[in-house]
């Protein structure tokens, strides 16, 4: 019976975080068109969370096209296919693994910063200092923070697909002798606009969303001491990076309908 | 000051190449068409066009002048395909569409046989001239049972 009852406890509690989640998320969306605009925060926040990140995006995207112009090659070998590189790392890396791979490397590298320093600030009170001056601390701090988070999401997918595609070019057309024109040619045929990139972009632009959603709210909401910053900031990786490939999947199943 | 106006700076950059990137993709890769180079239409009638799809490509002498638009059933159940081609491209009325494949094993498309009449195809015409894909199986089949090569069905 205790058990029971202590399910029934646990589901309620989590239903009611995804309601509080729910209206955290409209209470960022209410902000957005509040004056002031916050645009310099918004600036700053692209800048730690886009700028800062495309290092580690071009240099995981050339890494994974390498891999990708290797395994394929080797396989498409077997079929005398070889012709076909350029369409399979085209269509792999438009429409999953540039998307999913730069949302979940975001999410480690910018996600789980802006929730610690939103849990830091949580700690210190500085939220509490900033509502006692009458500023809304998801005006101030948490909207710049996530719109920055979707903004940049779909930008550095771009890069990581387009480097991808020419690290896979690289290996292919350089390295292995692969004729550079049915390499490109390969591509542009095979890859459509509404199908593929179009997925590309909105399925970055969600997982953007929903980073930006689940790193504010883990820091805002985090426990107000060391160890509970540290426990939110694992969290908004672990929750985030569950969420990403949820939506991945939905997204993909939802498009080819 | 100054290191605020770097940071934008490398914004703006960042924001530059990424849309720069987003429109490669689209319009290079994806073919998304902003010049709108189609707008010929031509419709063409094969009683079998074995794995011709949408966005295969329409090329004369291997050169591609459109793509595959759409491709359905007209009333006698044969299949129509509709090209989009290139509107500077002038095409006698007596010239022929077929199916044909690059290589043995890769992409089918439609190859264009230009003909010899002065008068041109309008669009919204349809082929008199079409080629049905050659299909392997029946191939295979037709060796195996000893009708002979292109001996038909």
């Amino acid at each position: 019976m205790d058990r029971v009852r202590r399910l029934g406890a646990a589901t309620l509690a989590q239903v009611a975080e995804i309601g509080e989640v729910i209206r955290f998320g409209g209470r960022i969306l209410g902000a957005t068109t509040r004056p002031p605009s916050r645009w310099r925060f918004f600036l700053a926040a692209v800048y730690d969370a886009g700028v800062l990140s495309a290092a580690l995006i071009a240099a995981s995207a050339i890494t994974v096209g390498f891999v990708l112009g290797l395994q394929l090659y080797n396989t498409l070998t077997r079929f005398g296919a070889e012709d076909s590189l350029g369409t399979a790392v085209g269509l792999s890396l438009i429409r999953e693994l540039g998307p999913v791979l730069t949302g979940l490397l975001v999410t480690g590298r910018a996600g789980s910063a802006i929730t610690a320093e939103i849990g830091a600030m949580r700690t210190s009170q500085q939220l509490d200092g900033l509502r006692m001056m009458a500023i809304d601390p998801i005006h101030f701090i948490v909207m710049p923070r996530a719109t920055a988070l979707a903004f940049v999401m779909p930008l550095l997918s771009a890069i990581f697909v387009v480097l991808g595609i020419f690290g896979a070019y690289l290996i292919g057309v350089q390295l292995l002798g692969l004729d550079s024109g049915s390499y490109l040619a390969g591509l542009e045929t095979a890859v459509e606009f509404r199908a593929d990139v179009l997925q590309s972009l909105v399925k970055s632009l969600v997982f953007g969303l929903l980073l930006g959603l689940i790193a504010t709210w883990r820091g805002y909401s985090c426990e107000p001491h060391s160890a509970g910053v540290s426990r939110a900031t694992t969290s908004t990786v672990v929750t985030a990076s569950i969420c990403i490939l949820l939506a991945d999947y939905l997204l993909t199943a939802l498009w080819s309908v | 000051m100054q290191s605020t106006a770097n940071r934008d700076l490398l914004v703006g950059l960042f924001v530059l190449l990424g849309l720069g990137l987003i429109a490669y993709l689209s319009l290079q890769v994806g073919g998304l068409s902003v010049r709108d180079s189609g707008g010929f239409i031509l419709y063409a009638t094969f009683d079998d066009i074995g794995g011709l799809s949408p966005r295969s490509s329409v090329r004369i002498g291997g050169v591609r002048v459109g793509r595959v638009e759409a491709i359905g059933l007209d009333a006698d159940l044969r299949a129509r395909v509709q090209l989009d081609l290139d509107r500077e491209l002038e095409l006698p009325v007596d010239s022929a569409a077929a199916v044909r494949t690059s290589g043995l094993l890769g992409d089918q498309f439609i190859a264009l046989e230009p003909g010899a009449e002065e008068e041109l195809l309008v669009s919204g015409e349809e082929f008199a001239f079409t080629e049905s894909a050659v299909n392997l199986d029946k191939l295979i089949g037709s060796v195996v049972h000893g009708d002979g090569l292109g001996g038909g069905d």
